[in-house]
């Protein structure tokens, strides 16, 4: 999901510059098109004749009729809001806590002195692997999957708040600083809007590392869940839900994302303006 | 080293008093003790080289520096406008405007000044959609919406392209005219000292080296022979051959 991400970001930057490729846009967008529908269809046919076999990977076809079997007797439904409520609570936590700890390093510089030293050493642990030693601390339960969830959203919030904080043009707090506003104004009218922007990216990364970390969590001992119903299904040879699955991951990473961004697009409305000069 | 204060003449209360301002960054001094002192009303333009401290003296009068020693009083209400506009990009004109403002008829009073810089049609606008004059006239209004008793004019010009900077320049005597406010002007640039000031002072050697009236009259013109005069006479001062 991450790679998602950041495979999307340099597209925003192209759309600073000229106005002469929105002309092409329409005819380019259509031809983007082709090349997934063409292999999809290719796919529906492999597995139609048989050079796919079902049992390695179904006709999508097929995995559309699963997925609307399982969401009409209602298993779909039970197992995606036990993931939601994971990834919710996990990204709350996570997130919460980087806000917090990112503001103080920003803001402080005995906070950044204390507080960034071993956040930036606890970075280059991959939180993955951390899984064996999570088991032994929380146990195999509903708090292995939540503490993954809040460490794979914790480190994408952390840094984009310190980096937003830090990235704050000093010369405009000192201006707010000559029009009579005092420290918490000046927080709230400069510091908080100017670091918004990056709070965004920080938040869309963060949601990508929290769908990855739920895969991961959900595969150890889950008896509800996305991933549980996909390692369910394996035992099966169900190969149909596998990839029900993974497509339901990967909606739920599309929409996540496209809904942040339509929340961006209204919040920075000024950085518009900054585009169309 | 003091500079004697044509505001004692008129009898009027000074604005501003400075005393023994010294600042150093590490070993290097920029302000080796320097004095001033800025009648009610009065318009000084502090001239002087690039690195000669003159935009460090202001930043100390306006309060930004907390480094420096000696003393700097503002008697009334100081409000600064910087080389760069400074508006916050994330606020619309009228809010930048209205920053930090507080009193009656906030929005009445945005208005007007917006309307003073002739703006006024503006106010909606994100400060990424103005033109740098139109920023910089907002960076005005946004101190002129303050009433001051003194305005600090940190190379406010400077980034603009001539002919805004000479309508900016007709736009401050206006102003200065309708409002009566004291004005420190820090500038690189003599003709503009000479078209606002009331009196030049230039800072040369860590401190005000020379004190200049300006007896011009009150439409003043570069083709005037006696603006000639002390243009030439300035330049001089600041090392700039003129023949």
């Amino acid at each position: 999901m991450s790679r998602t991400t950041l495979v999307e970001a340099p597209d925003e930057v192209t759309a600073v510059v000229p106005v002469v490729p929105r002309r092409q846009r329409p005819a380019r967008r259509w031809r983007r098109v082709v090349s997934p529908v063409v292999l999809v269809l290719g796919w529906e046919l492999a597995a139609r004749t048989g050079l796919l076999a079902a049992e390695k990977l179904p006709a999508p076809s097929d995995v559309l009729a699963t997925g609307a079997r399982l969401s009409r007797d209602g298993t779909l439904g039970i197992h995606l809001l036990d993931s939601l409520t994971r990834a919710g609570a996990g990204l709350l936590i996570g997130g919460l806590l980087a806000l917090v700890l990112g503001t103080v390093a920003g803001l402080l510089r005995l906070g950044d002195d204390l507080v960034d030293p071993p956040v930036q050493m606890a970075r280059m642990l991959p939180h993955l692997g951390l899984v064996p030693l999570l088991i032994i601390w929380v146990g195999i339960g509903e708090s292995l999957k939540i503490s993954l969830v809040a460490l794979g959203a914790f480190f994408p919030i952390y840094f984009n708040t310190y980096a937003g904080i830090r990235d704050i043009d000093e010369r405009l707090v000192e201006a707010a600083r000559t029009c009579g506003l005092g420290q918490a104004a000046r927080l709230r009218h400069v510091v908080l809007p100017g670091a918004l922007p990056s709070l965004f990216l920080g938040l869309r990364l963060a949601i990508g590392a929290a769908w990855l970390s739920l895969v991961v969590g959900e595969q150890v001992n889950a008896q509800t869940g996305i991933g549980f119903l996909m390692m369910e299904a394996r035992e099966f040879s169900q190969t149909d839900v596998v990839v029900l699955g993974l497509l339901v991951y990967a909606l739920l990473g599309l929409i996540s994302d496209s809904a942040l961004r339509v929340l961006e697009r209204r919040m920075l409305t000024w950085r518009r303006g900054l585009r169309a000069t | 080293m003091a500079s004697r204060t044509a505001g004692h003449l008129n009898g009027a209360e000074p604005v501003l008093t400075a005393h023994a301002v010294r600042r150093a960054f590490g070993p290097t001094v920029v302000l080796a003790g320097v004095d001033l002192t800025i009648a009610r009303g009065e318009v000084v333009a502090l001239l002087g080289g690039s690195g000669s401290g003159k935009s460090t003296l202001l930043r100390i009068l306006a309060g930004l520096d907390g480094e420096a020693s000696g003393t700097s009083v503002v008697h009334g209400t100081a409000a600064v406008v910087f080389q760069e506009h400074r508006l916050l990009p994330w606020k619309r004109v009228a809010e930048n405007v209205g920053l930090g403002l507080s009193g009656a008829d906030g929005p009445g009073r945005i208005r007007r000044a917006l309307a003073e810089v002739g703006l006024a049609e503006r106010d909606r606008a994100w400060p990424a959609e103005l033109s740098g004059g139109q920023a910089q006239r907002v960076a005005v209004a946004r101190a002129l919406v303050r009433e001051p008793d003194l305005l600090l004019l940190d190379e406010p010009f400077g980034a603009l392209d001539a002919l805004t900077r000479l309508r900016m320049q007709i736009l401050l005597r206006r102003l200065r005219a309708e409002h009566g406010f004291a004005a420190l002007l820090v500038t690189h640039d003599v003709e503009e000292a000479l078209l606002l000031a009331d009196r030049i002072l230039l800072l040369d050697d860590c401190r005000i080296a020379a004190e200049l009236p300006v007896d011009l009259a009150p439409t003043r013109t570069p083709d005037d022979p006696a603006f000639g005069a002390l243009r030439r006479h300035l330049l001089d001062r600041l090392g700039v051959p003129t023949t």
